[in-house]
């Protein structure tokens, strides 16, 4: 079976001291172009598939590439290496720009980090799930209208806000025009950068629930980035764990929630602060992180801070490997635990 | 107790709007000591943000402070000129916003405008200031601070960004800090260095903490009293410890209820039933929590005692749990 979306060695980087303005030009220009320039590796290397219905999650540190990563597999950024499968078309050759038009666009969604600073402010809330509509779906008239009125009631939000603008409306009903907006033109695919991070539990409980019946109606995909462990353990299949541009561990979400193997994943479940414990973890990180400023390739991305961190670890980079039936771990000691 | 850092007694905060006057604050007291943090905790729309906006003296210009007081010292800030303001803002009293990247010049590299913030509170000569930006950006967990500082916002992740504020806020080492949310959106173990860093400066100059936050376990490792709000009162007061193990106010102990920590699965979840009233509502009911309350008696439309500040444990109800 081919999976849903198939991502393949993909890489994003970004070229730093390339500041906008005409100073910036100049200092390009006289150091020979972004070949010359330290690079971010925001994402490095990444390989994973998501299956039809599935929920993947995404967690990791701030800063580590989550946002970056589900902008180059929506396709609003353009990979510097590296193939995005959807089915069996390969998008990663065609431009953002060119994508955008594409009437594939449909089948992937994206609704983002902010929900509210997202929308246009200018919109009402029907003009903001019509839109994907029209461009997509090239809906008019009372076909457009039934269909922003069914996503609207699927999302829970009632039709007479339909017509408020994005500042009459509470942090959590903008939360689900957000999602109705993504959700109008039925993609296969929902990207959620941080859907819930602003809202507080009963409305984030609201919206959980809504996501978890959309998947089971509409038999969508899911990638999920969150801060929220205890979220995550909740509302998805896999998760996917990132440190400094690369997948570290991947697997089964409460498996790796409630056995981690790798040491950055021990130390970040050990964090998740607790009503019952209200201590402060145990497992504290020590030691400076490495930059993500053009990284040895050759030296474990989590080197000195890890605990276990040995000289092999600063020689050769651990693959991401099968440990155990549907463990994936990079570490050159994560084994299995009986 | 030594005398508070902050005393806020009787507050009371009512928006203009075109449908009717929103009483988003009523009779908001408590109070923060010395090195102390106080979490304010509650839902969304309970008016945790326009108690720190009034404290602040940054209320929307259709806000209105239409009773109280709030002592910093022997100043009471919500009478204060704008020069007495301006010269307390960000020197004693630090904020961290809730949306901290439309707070970044989107124009200017992170280290100046950390330095900017180091000259104009004067605490260190202009020459050391790039240097000291540097150090602050270490200290909040970014990486490679040296390159970073020439970083544009749009160049940072969000949680980077996040971080950025919070190194400004703390740059002057105020005596209050006001932090709205400032760990949403961070990974928990960058939570935890920027939670760590406000409380090594808490004990080392004695930094008096607000710490605003829909997270209730966050606040429970890291304050030593919790205010509970709902709807624009303050309806709990306790010492963290107890609220956890004995709360009282039938909505503080629902809102312990809906987090989502040990449930097995989603359907688990409670969520609280009913919504916050309307607050244009001219029909009010004393306790803004009675139409969503099931331990109401009778009595609940008598008018309530507010909690009184100072109290152990105080608790805004007519049937409190005991
Ligand atoms: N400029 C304004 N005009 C009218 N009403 C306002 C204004 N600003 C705030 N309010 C109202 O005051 C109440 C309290 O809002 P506040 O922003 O303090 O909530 P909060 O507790 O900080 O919520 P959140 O957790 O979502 O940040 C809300 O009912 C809100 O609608
Ligand atoms: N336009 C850009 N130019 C240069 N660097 C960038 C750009 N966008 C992102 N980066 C860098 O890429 C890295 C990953 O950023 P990204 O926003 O993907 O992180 P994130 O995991 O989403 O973090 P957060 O949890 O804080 O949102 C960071 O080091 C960031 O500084
Ligand atoms: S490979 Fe080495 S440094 Fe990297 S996580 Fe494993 S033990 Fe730690
Ligand atoms: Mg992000
Ligand atoms: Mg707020």
């Amino acid at each position: 079976m081919t999976a849903l979306l198939d991502i393949a060695e993909l890489s994003k980087r970004f070229p730093i001291g390339t500041a906008t303005g005409p100073l910036g030009r100049l200092r390009k220009r006289f150091k020979g172009g972004p070949d010359h320039l330290p690079h971010v590796f925001a994402v490095d290397d990444v390989n994973f598939t998501i299956q039809k219905g599935e929920t993947v999650g995404l967690v990791g540190e701030s800063g580590c590439g989550k946002s970056t990563l589900v902008r180059v597999l929506t396709r609003l950024l353009d990979p510097t290496e590296g193939s995005v499968k959807l089915g069996a078309r390969e998008l990663s050759l065609m431009s953002a720009a060119r994508f955008a038009r594409d009437p594939d666009r449909a089948r992937i969604q994206m609704v983002f980090q902010d929900a509210g600073e997202s929308i246009n402010p200018r919109f009402t809330a029907f003009e903001a799930i019509a839109d994907p509509l029209r461009r997509l779906k090239k809906l008019r008239g009372d076909a457009l209208k039934a269909k922003v009125e069914q996503a609207a009631t699927r999302c829970g939000l009632p039709l007479e806000l339909l017509s408020r603008f994005p500042h009459q409306l509470s942090g959590g009903q903008r939360a689900r025009v957000g999602i109705a907006r993504a959700v109008g033109v039925e993609p296969e695919l929902l990207v959620l950068d941080e859907p819930t991070a602003a809202l507080d539990v009963s409305v984030q409980v609201v919206i959980l629930q809504l996501l978890q019946r959309l998947k089971v109606e509409l038999g969508m995909s899911y990638v999920f980035v969150s801060h929220d462990l205890s979220v995550v353990r909740l509302l998805c299949d896999r998760v996917l764990v990132m440190y400094l541009g690369k997948i570290v561990e991947a697997g089964p979400a409460r498996e790796v929630f409630d056995n981690p193997l790798h040491p950055y994943t021990k130390a970040l479940v050990s964090a998740v602060p607790s009503i019952e414990t209200r201590g402060v973890a145990k497992l504290r990180l020590q030691g400076e992180p490495r930059s993500p400023i053009d990284p040895d390739p050759n030296v474990c991305r989590f080197y000195g801070r890890c605990q276990v961190g040995v000289d092999a670890c600063k020689t050769s980079m651990p693959p991401l490997r099968k440990v155990g039936t549907d463990r994936e771990v990079a570490c050159h000691f994560a084994q299995a635990s009986a | 107790m030594e005398s508070p850092a902050l005393d806020v007694d009787n507050l009371s905060v009512e928006f203009r709007t075109r449908s009717g006057v929103v009483r988003a604050l009523e009779n908001v007291s408590f109070s923060v000591a010395k090195g102390e943090t106080l979490a304010i905790v509650g839902e969304s729309g309970s008016g945790k943000s326009v108690t720190a906006y009034a404290v602040m003296g940054i209320l929307d210009p259709a806000g209105r402070v239409s009773a109280g007081s709030a002592m910093l010292g022997g100043l009471d800030l919500l009478k204060a000129s704008a020069d007495q303001l301006d010269n307390v803002r960000g020197r004693e009293i630090g904020m961290i916003f809730q949306n901290p990247r439309t707070a970044l010049n989107p124009i200017r590299p992170i280290g100046r405008q950390i330095a900017d913030v180091l000259i104009r509170h004067g605490n260190i000569p202009r020459s050391e200031a790039p240097e000291r930006a540097i150090d602050l950006i270490r200290s909040v967990g970014i990486t490679d601070p040296k390159r970073r500082a020439k970083a544009y916002p749009f160049e940072l992740s969000g949680g980077m960004c996040q971080r950025v504020m919070i190194a400004i806020a703390l740059a002057a080492r105020p005596t209050l800090l006001i932090a709205d949310e400032p760990t949403t959106g961070l990974d928990v173990t960058t939570q935890a260095v920027i939670m760590d860093l406000i409380g090594d400066l808490a004990s080392e100059i004695g930094m008096a903490t607000i710490f605003i936050t829909h997270d209730l376990a966050l606040a429970a490792q890291r304050a030593a009293r919790i205010v509970v709000m709902h709807a624009g009162h303050v309806i709990e007061n306790a010492p963290t410890r107890e609220l956890f193990e004995q709360p009282r106010h039938p909505y503080t102990k629902m809102l312990i209820a809906a987090t989502p920590d040990r449930v097995a699965n989603l359907d688990e979840l409670i969520s609280i039933p009913g919504a916050l009233p309307d607050l244009r509502r001219q029909n009010l009911p004393p306790c803004r929590y009675s139409e969503r309350c099931t331990r109401k008696l009778m009595d609940c439309d008598q008018p309530l005692p507010h909690v009184i500040n100072g109290s152990a444990h105080g608790v805004a109800c007519r049937n409190p749990l005991s």
